[in-house]
């Protein structure tokens, strides 16, 4: 079994929200990077997980980023997995990405991993279109993975609930809360994971698909009106003449 | 020009979330000058005629039974080859659970650029550029599409449903004749609540209520307006709720027009989750929550008191006993 799991650099979630030069760019200074968290928390540790149950089971980490993102890139492998590869570009147009881990993945892999979605451009799409790439299934915001020889039990997310699904290997899975629990990693992994090998690869061509113009903050809040705990009445009466919304 | 609207459905009916995608789709394409279709896959107990009281000239339906079940890879080759042969030039989805699974597949298949999560028309002034929420609602992007094909998922909840008169023509149309290879084998579905991330409505609750024992007066009070139920991480890492129902950072992200956090301090990862709810009221006993900050209405107070006192108020409105 070899698993490929995917690993986004982003800001961490406290990080300031801020842009630079005319609004086209995000505001890096002081910013503190993190490994995406759905794609740490969930697929990472479940790809962790599976190689405790199997020790067969080799796990390569993919990054597509510039070389900024090695510290994260050990961070993660101080959790887990054998090597990682960085596939050495900083263009951001999720077609461009999943074209790059596309022609990684094809080269032998039977589990591609990815988290449901960056905390930054909440984008949800980079499993998709490697899926798609590479013509082969794709069970998206999946909440749990167990391996049956070559099928896959899987439960993903529907409306009100989960549903129970197998499919067949190779398969691209986009992971979510309830996959697998957030770890630390320990001193062992940390002193292991300096040495474990991070190949740097050139992209290749691709398509850019579409491009960001500007960003823009969300307009300020006018400030919370407070009413009385002794009378929420008053509330019900806001929500629905003022606010409308009941 | 063309616009095609893909409609999924669940049980047979067309979801709440993609009669939105349906008018936003409707508008679209009075917008910049098109007609508009939609498309249906799987056999459906609505009258899909009926789609034309949104706006909806032709229906495309591909009534193929396995299609009602979610296999990512048929449904992008059913929808792509229906774009082909309308001549679809924009494809819009509703960003809910099946449009997450097919919209970026369908932007591989289409080489078309895709928006997902955008939440208001493109601006067409100067090329096609689209809105969408980024950084966990904490920001917007605008986003050039300059493909001849596009691709917009809106996100659930931020297009309102206009319905008026009209029929629609239902067209057969043929899938394509692979086998599904994602089957379903079982699904666990929570009946008689509304689905959080369809709910307009969400009532939350938070460590503040000390205990699963208390939850008895959210669901009260959600029971009487209608809403869904949701709560902090803490609350679903202590298995007092079901891990649906987290809503923040690492948990799900919710739109709806009213978010009622009771007993919730608003951390920022907890914000990340709900900041794009339209009205926001926070229940809290301590003043200093940072929720109060994000809030448009507050109560500060203690949870145990008010919400009772809350429920009788919304009994007494809605004209209960």
């Amino acid at each position: 079994m070899k698993i490929l799991v995917c690993i986004s650099k982003t800001p961490d979630t406290t990080a300031k929200i801020a842009f630079a030069d005319n609004n086209t760019k995000f505001a890096q200074d002081g910013v503190q990077w993190i490994i995406n968290p759905y794609d740490e928390w969930y697929a990472l540790v479940r790809a962790i997980e599976l190689k405790e149950k199997d020790p067969s089971t080799i796990i390569h980490l993919l990054n597509v980023g510039g070389a900024d993102t090695e510290p994260i890139i050990r961070k993660a492998l101080a959790l887990g997995g054998d090597e990682a590869i960085r596939v050495n570009t900083e263009v951001s147009d999720s077609y461009y990405i999943a074209a790059q881990i596309a022609a990684i993945a094809k080269e032998g892999y039977d589990l591609v991993l990815t988290g449901k979605e960056t905390i930054d451009y909440n984008g949800s799409s980079i499993g998709g279109m490697v899926s798609e790439l590479l013509d082969i299934n794709y069970v998206s915001l999946a909440t749990k993975l167990e391996l049956n020889g070559s099928t896959v039990t899987l439960n993903r997310e529907i409306e009100g609930g989960e549903e129970t699904c197998e499919a067949p290997l190779p398969l691209v899975v986009s992971c979510q809360k309830g996959m697998a629990e957030q770890r630390i990693p320990n001193m062992k992994g940390i002193m292991g994971a300096r040495t474990k090998p991070l190949k740097v690869v050139e992209p290749i061509a691709a398509d850019i698909l579409t491009s960001i113009v500007s960003f823009e903050l969300p307009p300020a809040k006018a400030g919370v009106k407070l009413i009385s705990p002794d009378n929420p009445g008053e509330l019900v009466k806001l929500l629905h003449e003022e606010a409308k919304v009941i | 020009m063309s616009v095609l609207i893909f409609a999924d459905a669940a049980d047979g009916q067309i979801k709440k979330s993609s009669l939105e995608a349906i008018t936003y789709g409707v508008d679209l394409a009075q917008k910049i000058g098109a007609t508009a279709s939609a498309l249906v896959l799987g056999k459906v107990t609505d009258d899909l005629s009926a789609l034309g009281k949104y706006g909806i000239n032709k229906v495309y339906h591909i009534a193929d039974e396995k299609y009602n079940q979610l296999d990512a890879r048929l449904y992008t080759k059913a929808i792509a080859s229906v774009v082909s042969t309308s001549g679809t030039q924009v494809l819009i989805l509703c960003n809910n659970l099946t449009g997450k699974s097919v919209a970026p597949r369908l932007s591989v298949a289409l080489k078309a650029g895709l928006v997902t999560g955008a939440s208001g028309l493109p601006d067409t002034s100067n090329g096609f550029v689209v809105k969408k929420a980024v950084f966990s609602g904490k920001a917007y992007a605008n986003i050039k599409i300059p493909t001849a094909t596009k691709i917009i998922a809106i996100s659930p909840n931020s297009y309102k449903t206009v319905a008026g008169e009209g029929k629609a023509e239902v067209i057969a149309a043929v899938g394509s004749d692979i086998a599904p290879q994602v089957k379903v084998t079982s699904t666990q579905k929570v009946t008689g609540q509304v689905p959080l991330s369809e709910a307009e409505l969400v009532v939350s609750g938070g460590r503040g209520l000390k205990g699963p024992e208390n939850w008895g007066m959210v669901e009260d009070l959600a029971g009487l307006i209608g809403a869904a139920t949701a709560c902090s991480r803490a609350v679903a890492d202590a298995h007092w709720r079901p891990h649906h129902e987290h809503v923040g950072q690492t948990g799900g992200s919710i739109a709806p027009n009213l978010y009622l956090a009771i007993g919730i301090s608003g951390a920022i990862q907890h914000l990340a989750g709900v900041n794009r709810s339209k009205v926001i009221v926070v229940i809290n006993k301590d003043p200093e929550a940072p929720f109060f900050k994000a809030a448009d209405y507050g109560i500060v107070g203690d949870a145990f008191e008010v919400v009772p006192k809350l429920i009788d108020a919304v009994k007494q409105f809605k004209g209960v006993a």
